[in-house]
C-alpha cells in the first residue's frame, strides 16, 4: 500500500514588530502543531522571526500567472490614480 | 478620509485587569512595540480600537455618497475618471479598515448592523450636502487634506493591523487632495461665476472641515488615555492647528477668502489663529440633526437590503458546488 502523502503547509513569518507576516516557504507536517515546529526549525534558526503562521497549502487559491494580462494590465492606463497626474503650482508647495 | 475621535463613553462592563499584565502591556507600548491580534491587551484598549477603527471604516464607506452624487455630472471625462477612481479608493479603504477591526474579534455583519441601525458613528462631515461641482473640489482639498493630517500619524499607531492599513491608505490617498485642489484652481482661474462657486463652497466647507478633528482637547475625555496607549499621537487641537497652518496659504493662493473674520497670522508663533468653532453645530450634526444624516443612512440601508439576494445567492451557489464535488468524490471512491 502506498504511503499517504504528508500534508504541505505554507509558512509566513513576522520578522520585526509592526510588519505583516510574509511568505517565506513551505514545510511538510502531519498537523498544524508539528508544522509550526518544523517551520520554526526550518525558517527561524537565526532569529528571523517574532511570530509564525502556518496555513494548509491546499487552502490557498492562487490566480493563474497566465491571467496576469487581463487581471493587471487595465490599471496601466489609469494614470489618474497617481498624484503626479494632477498639476499643483510650485508656489503652493508640497501637497 | 477619516473619522474624528468622537469621544463617547466606552460601552460594556468594567473589567478589572491584572496590574502586572497592564504594566507589561504599557512597557511594550512605551518601547514602541506594535500590539498584534493574539497579544494580550486590556479590554478597554480593545474596545477603544473597535470603536475608533469601526467609525473610521464606516466613514470611508459613507464618504462615498456625497462624492458619488457628482460622478455622472462631472464636467469632463478627465474629472469623471478621477472622481470615479477616488470613490473607488474610499470603498477599498473601508474594506482595509473593516478587515483590521475584525482582527479584534468583531464580525463584519455586526459592524454593518451597528452602522445601519444608527448605533455606530461616522465622520460628521459626510452629513453635509454636495450642492455644486465646487463642493467636489473642496472635499478633496479640505476634507481629504484634514484626513491626511490625521492619518499620517496613525501610520505609527500602536495596533499593528490598524497601522498597516493606514500605511496603504495614506499611499493611495495622496492623489485625492491634489485632484481636489486642481479642481479649485481651475475654477478660480475661470469665469467670475466659477470663482464665485469656488468661494461659496469654501464658505460652506471650511468650518465643518475644522470640526473633523473632533472636540477641543479640554472636552475630549479619552484623548489622554489614547495618547498613553499611543493609539493617538497628537491631540485634536494640535492636528487642527497643523491643518489650518497648511491650508490657509493654499486658499490665499487661490485668491479666496476664508469665512472667518478673526483669521490672522501670528508673527510671534508662526501659526494662523482662527476664530471660535460653533461646537453646538458639531454636536447637532453628530446627534443626527445634520442636513443629510437621514439621507446617508437611508442610502446605506437601501444598498444593503437590495444586495441581500445577491449575498444569499452566492452562498447558496457555493454550498451547491461543494455538495456536488462531495457527491462526485464519494462516487469515485
Amino acid at each position: 500500500m502506498a504511503e499517504r502523502p504528508m500534508p504541505l503547509w505554507e509558512v509566513f513569518i513576522r520578522s520585526r514588530t509592526g510588519l505583516a507576516h510574509r511568505h517565506v516557504g513551505s514545510v511538510h507536517a502531519a498537523d498544524a502543531e508539528m508544522a509550526l515546529q518544523a517551520a520554526r526549525d526550518t525558517y527561524t534558526r537565526r532569529g528571523e522571526g517574532l511570530s509564525i503562521w502556518v496555513v494548509p497549502s491546499a487552502a490557498i487559491t492562487a490566480s493563474d500567472p497566465a491571467d496576469k494580462g487581463p487581471l493587471f494590465e487595465p490599471t496601466a492606463s489609469k494614470i489618474y490614480r497617481h498624484p503626479s497626474f494632477y498639476e499643483i503650482p510650485e508656489e503652493v508647495g508640497h501637497m | 478620509m477619516y473619522s474624528q475621535a468622537l469621544n463617547e463613553r466606552i460601552e460594556g462592563p468594567r473589567v478589572v485587569e491584572d496590574p502586572d499584565k497592564l504594566a507589561a502591556f504599557q512597557a511594550r507600548i512605551d518601547a514602541e512595540e506594535r500590539i498584534e491580534p493574539n497579544d494580550w491587551m486590556p479590554e478597554a484598549y480593545r474596545r477603544t480600537l473597535i470603536r475608533q477603527i469601526g467609525q473610521h471604516a464606516h466613514s470611508e464607506v459613507v464618504g462615498m455618497l456625497p462624492e458619488g452624487n457628482w460622478i455622472t455630472r462631472a464636467p469632463s471625462l478627465r474629472r469623471k475618471a478621477a472622481l470615479l477612481a477616488k470613490v473607488q479608493d474610499e470603498g477599498g479603504h473601508g474594506l482595509y479598515l473593516y478587515a483590521a477591526v475584525e482582527t479584534l474579534g468583531v464580525s463584519r455583519e455586526e459592524l454593518y448592523e451597528q452602522l445601519l441601525a444608527g448605533k455606530a458613528k461616522y465622520s460628521s462631515i459626510f452629513n453635509y450636502p454636495t450642492l455644486t461641482w465646487a463642493d467636489i473640489g473642496c472635499i478633496g482639498w479640505l476634507v481629504d487634506g484634514a484626513a491626511i493630517m490625521n492619518q499620517i500619524p496613525l501610520c505609527r499607531t500602536s495596533y499593528g493591523p490598524y497601522a498597516r492599513a493606514m500605511i496603504r491608505i495614506c499611499k493611495e490617498e495622496s492623489f485625492h487632495q491634489r485632484q481636489g485642489y486642481e479642481i479649485m484652481l481651475t475654477l478660480c482661474r475661470g469665469t467670475p461665476e466659477q470663482k464665485a462657486m469656488a468661494q461659496d463652497a469654501l464658505n460652506r466647507w471650511w468650518w465643518p472641515s475644522l470640526m473633523m478633528f473632533g472636540p477641543p482637547d479640554s472636552e475630549s475625555q479619552h484623548t489622554e488615555q489614547s495618547m498613553r496607549w499611543k493609539i493617538k499621537r497628537f491631540t485634536n487641537d494640535e492636528l487642527r492647528q497643523k491643518f489650518v497652518d497648511a491650508t490657509v496659504p493654499q486658499g490665499l493662493y487661490l485668491g479666496l477668502t476664508f469665512p472667518d473674520p478673526e483669521l490672522r497670522f501670528d508673527e510671534t508663533t508662526g501659526h494662523w489663529r482662527f476664530g471660535p468653532i460653533d461646537w453646538s453645530e458639531f454636536k447637532r450634526v453628530l446627534a443626527g440633526q445634520g442636513p443629510c444624516n437621514r439621507e446617508r443612512l437611508a442610502a446605506r440601508r437601501k444598498a444593503h437590503e437590495e444586495g441581500a439576494w445577491v449575498r444569499k445567492a452566492v452562498l447558496a451557489h457555493a454550498a451547491k458546488q461543494r455538495a456536488r464535488e462531495r457527491a462526485q468524490r464519494i462516487a469515485a471512491e
